[in-house]
C-alpha cells in the first residue's frame, strides 16, 4: 500500500509539466491551436509599434496597394499600412476585453452573492433586474445607448458589461444558494461567523473557479461586440484603428480593393476562434461539470 | 398548466415593463444632455429647450415613465421627427423584411444543423464526429458581420453570383429569395453549429435510454430508430433554444441588413441614429425587445407543455 503511494508521487513529480493544466491543454489539438492563435494576437498587440509605420499617417499615393513585403496586408483607402493598423487594433480589442470582463466579473460576483445570500425580496428584485437587462438583444442595447451618449470606448465597455454581467450574476446566485446550505457553511454559521465573513472566506473561493472559466469563454463574445460596434461606427472614433472600423473601411471600398476588407476580418476570425478553442479546452479540463453537451 | 402559463405571461409583462423603465432611466442618468447629443453641437440653446419640450425630456423621470406607458398602452409610440408619421407604422412596415430574414436563417440552419447533430451522435467518437464538433464550435464563434462582409466580397463582388444590395422585387418571391441567400447565410451560419451541438448532446442522452434499447432488441432498423424514435424526443430542448435564440438573430439581422443594404428594422434603427431620429430608435428598440420577450415566453410555454417538471420550477 505504501509502496503504491510512493510510486504514484514519483511518477507525478517526473511528469509535472505533462500533468499541469497547461501541459494537458497543449496536448489537445484544439487547445494547442487555441493557444497559438491567442499568442499571435497578444504578440501582435505587444509589438504593434515596431512595424515602421504610423497607423494613422496618410499616404495618398500608396492607396489600395496589394500585399507585398513592405506592406504585409496591403494599404487602405488612405494609404495606411493595414498590417500596422491590425496590430494596433489588437490593443483595442484586448484592452476592451480585459477591462469590460474585469468589471463584469467583479460586478457579477458581488450582485450574484447578494442575490443568493441576501433576503428573499432583494433576490427577487435583483433577478427581475437581471432578466430585464437580458431581454434586450445586445445590438439593440448598443444602438439605444449610443443614440444617447454618442459613440466612444466607454460606451462599448458599458454595453459589454450590461450584456454579460446578468449571466454571471445568475450563475453566481445559483451556486451561492446551493453552497449556503452546505455543511461547512452551516458549521461556520453555528460558530457565529458574520454573513460577510461567510461570503468572503467560505463561499467566494468556491465561486471564483467556475466564474473564471465562464468569463474566459465569453472573451470571443466581448471581442465580437467591440468589433461589431466599431463596424457600425458606434465604437472607437477614427482614426484609432479597431478591427471593426478597419473592416467597415474595407466594406465601404470593397469594389476598389479586397484587401482592406480581408485585413479587417482576418484578426477578428483569428481572435474569436483562438479564444473559443482555448476556452473550450480549458473548460473540459478544469471543470467538466460546466459541459452542457455531455 | 394554465396557472403556469398565466404566471409566466405575467412575468413577461413585468420584464417588458422593467426593461422599458431601464430604457427611460438610461436617458435620465447617463451623463450628458441627450438634446445636445441628438441635435449636434451647432444647435442653439432655444432649439435644445424646444426639443426637450417636444420630447417631454423637461419633465421629471417619473412623469416621463408614466406618460410613456400611457402612450404605449394606447399604441402610440410617438412620431417620426423627419417624416411626421407614426413610429408604430414605420416599424411595422419594416418588420416583415426582418422576420423573413430570420425565418429563412432558422430554416436553412435547422435543415443542415439537425441532421449533422444526429449524424455526430450516431457516429459518436469517430473522426467525422470530431470534425463536426470543431466546425460547430468555429461556426458559433465567427461573428455574423465578418461572414456577411466576406460572403459579399467572395460571392457578389468577386464571383458575381448573388446580388449585392436590396431585398429584391416586391412582386417576385423568387427574386426576394435570391436576395435572401447571402444575408441568411450570415445570420444562420452560427446556428448550424449551435443546433448540431444541441441535437448531438440530447441525442446522446436519448439514445442510451431504455425504449431505444427496446426498439433495437425488436430488430428495428437503425435509421428508423434514429430519426423516428430518438430524434422526436431529442428535438424538444432544441426548439426551446431556438426561441431564446431569436434575440441573437435580431442582432445578427441588424448587421446583415446594413451590409447588404436590405430594408428592415435593424437598418431602420441604424439610419434613425445617423439622422438623430430619436423617437424612431426608441420605438423600434421597444418593439424588437417586446418581440424577443414574446419569443422566449412562447419557448418557455412549449417547454412547459412538453415537460411537466418545468411548470413547478416557477
Amino acid at each position: 500500500m505504501s509502496d503504491q503511494l510512493f510510486d504514484d508521487t514519483q511518477s507525478r513529480s517526473a511528469g509535472r509539466f505533462r500533468d499541469s493544466a497547461f501541459g494537458r491543454i497543449i496536448r489537445e489539438p484544439m487547445g494547442a491551436l487555441g493557444i497559438t492563435l491567442v499568442a499571435l494576437i497578444i504578440l501582435g498587440a505587444l509589438f504593434a509599434g515596431y512595424t515602421g509605420y504610423n497607423p494613422a499617417k496618410l499616404a495618398m499615393r500608396d492607396r489600395f496597394l496589394d500585399p507585398s513585403l513592405s506592406h504585409l496586408l496591403g494599404t487602405d483607402h488612405l494609404g495606411r499600412d493595414l498590417f500596422t493598423r491590425v496590430l494596433f487594433g489588437a490593443r483595442i480589442a484586448l484592452g476592451v476585453a480585459s477591462i469590460a470582463t474585469g468589471i463584469s466579473f467583479i460586478g457579477g460576483l458581488l450582485l450574484g452573492m447578494i442575490a443568493g445570500y441576501g433576503p428573499r425580496w432583494l433576490d427577487s428584485l435583483l433577478l427581475l433586474f437581471f432578466d430585464s437587462l437580458r431581454s434586450f438583444p445586445t445590438v439593440m442595447l448598443a444602438l439605444a445607448l449610443v443614440t444617447l451618449t454618442g459613440p466612444s470606448l466607454g460606451t462599448v465597455i458599458l454595453v459589454v458589461v450590461l450584456a454579460t454581467l446578468p449571466g454571471y450574476a445568475r450563475v453566481v446566485r445559483a451556486q451561492t444558494m446551493s453552497l449556503k446550505t452546505s455543511e461547512f457553511v452551516l458549521s461556520a454559521r453555528t460558530l457565529g461567523a458574520r454573513p460577510w465573513r461567510i461570503l468572503a472566506v467560505h463561499i467566494m473561493p468556491n465561486l471564483i473557479g467556475p466564474l473564471v472559466i465562464l468569463v474566459s469563454m465569453d472573451i470571443p463574445v466581448v471581442i465580437t461586440i467591440e468589433a461589431g460596434m466599431s463596424f457600425l461606427g458606434l465604437g472607437v472614433r477614427p482614426p484609432t484603428p479597431s478591427w471593426g472600423s478597419i473592416l467597415n473601411d474595407g466594406y465601404a471600398f470593397i469594389r476598389e480593393s479586397s484587401w482592406p476588407a480581408i485585413a479587417g476580418g482576418l484578426p477578428i476570425i483569428i481572435a474569436t476562434l483562438g479564444f473559443t478553442f482555448l476556452g473550450e479546452t480549458l473548460r473540459d479540463h478544469l471543470d467538466p461539470r460546466l459541459r452542457r453537451d455531455r | 398548466m394554465l396557472a403556469y402559463a398565466l404566471k409566466r405571461a405575467g412575468l413577461a409583462v413585468i420584464i417588458t415593463a422593467i426593461s422599458l423603465i431601464l430604457l427611460i432611466s438610461m436617458i435620465q442618468f447617463i451623463p450628458g444632455d441627450p438634446a445636445a447629443v441628438l441635435l449636434g453641437p451647432l444647435a442653439s440653446p432655444e432649439m435644445r429647450e424646444l426639443f426637450k419640450q417636444q420630447m417631454g425630456l423637461d419633465q421629471p423621470a417619473i412623469i416621463q415613465i408614466v406618460r410613456f406607458f400611457g402612450r404605449v398602452l394606447t399604441g402610440d409610440l410617438g412620431t417620426d421627427v423627419l417624416t411626421n408619421r407614426s413610429v408604430l407604422i414605420t416599424v411595422i412596415e419594416q418588420l416583415p423584411y426582418t422576420l423573413a430574414l430570420i425565418a429563412t436563417s432558422i430554416g436553412w440552419s435547422a435543415l443542415l444543423g439537425i441532421p449533422l447533430g444526429c449524424f455526430a451522435a450516431v457516429y459518436r467518437g469517430s473522426l467525422a464526429d470530431r470534425i463536426v464538433g470543431v466546425l460547430s464550435v468555429s461556426s458559433i464563434a465567427l461573428p455574423s458581420f465578418v461572414v456577411a462582409v466576406y460572403g459579399l466580397l467572395l460571392f457578389s463582388v468577386r464571383l458575381g453570383w448573388f446580388p449585392t444590395i436590396g431585398a429584391g422585387d416586391t412582386g417576385d418571391p423568387l427574386d426576394q429569395l435570391y436576395h435572401l441567400v447571402l444575408p441568411s447565410l450570415a445570420v444562420g451560419l452560427g446556428w448550424v453549429g449551435y443546433l448540431a451541438r444541441m441535437v448531438r448532446a440530447s441525442m446522446l442522452e436519448v439514445l442510451s435510454e431504455n425504449h431505444i434499447r427496446m426498439a433495437r432488441a425488436f430488430g428495428l432498423q437503425e435509421r428508423t430508430i434514429t430519426y423516428q424514435y430518438a430524434l422526436k424526443i431529442a428535438i424538444i430542448p432544441t426548439v426551446v433554444i431556438l426561441g431564446m435564440g431569436v434575440g441573437n438573430m435580431i442582432s445578427s439581422a441588424v448587421f446583415a441588413e446594413i451590409v447588404f443594404a436590405r430594408p428592415g428594422v435593424g437598418r431602420l434603427i441604424f439610419d434613425a441614429i445617423s439622422t438623430r431620429n430619436y423617437p424612431v430608435v426608441m420605438g423600434a428598440v421597444m418593439i424588437t425587445t417586446g418581440f424577443y420577450v414574446l419569443c422566449t415566453l412562447v419557448a418557455d410555454l412549449i417547454a412547459a407543455g412538453l415537460d411537466p417538471r418545468v411548470r413547478s420550477a416557477l
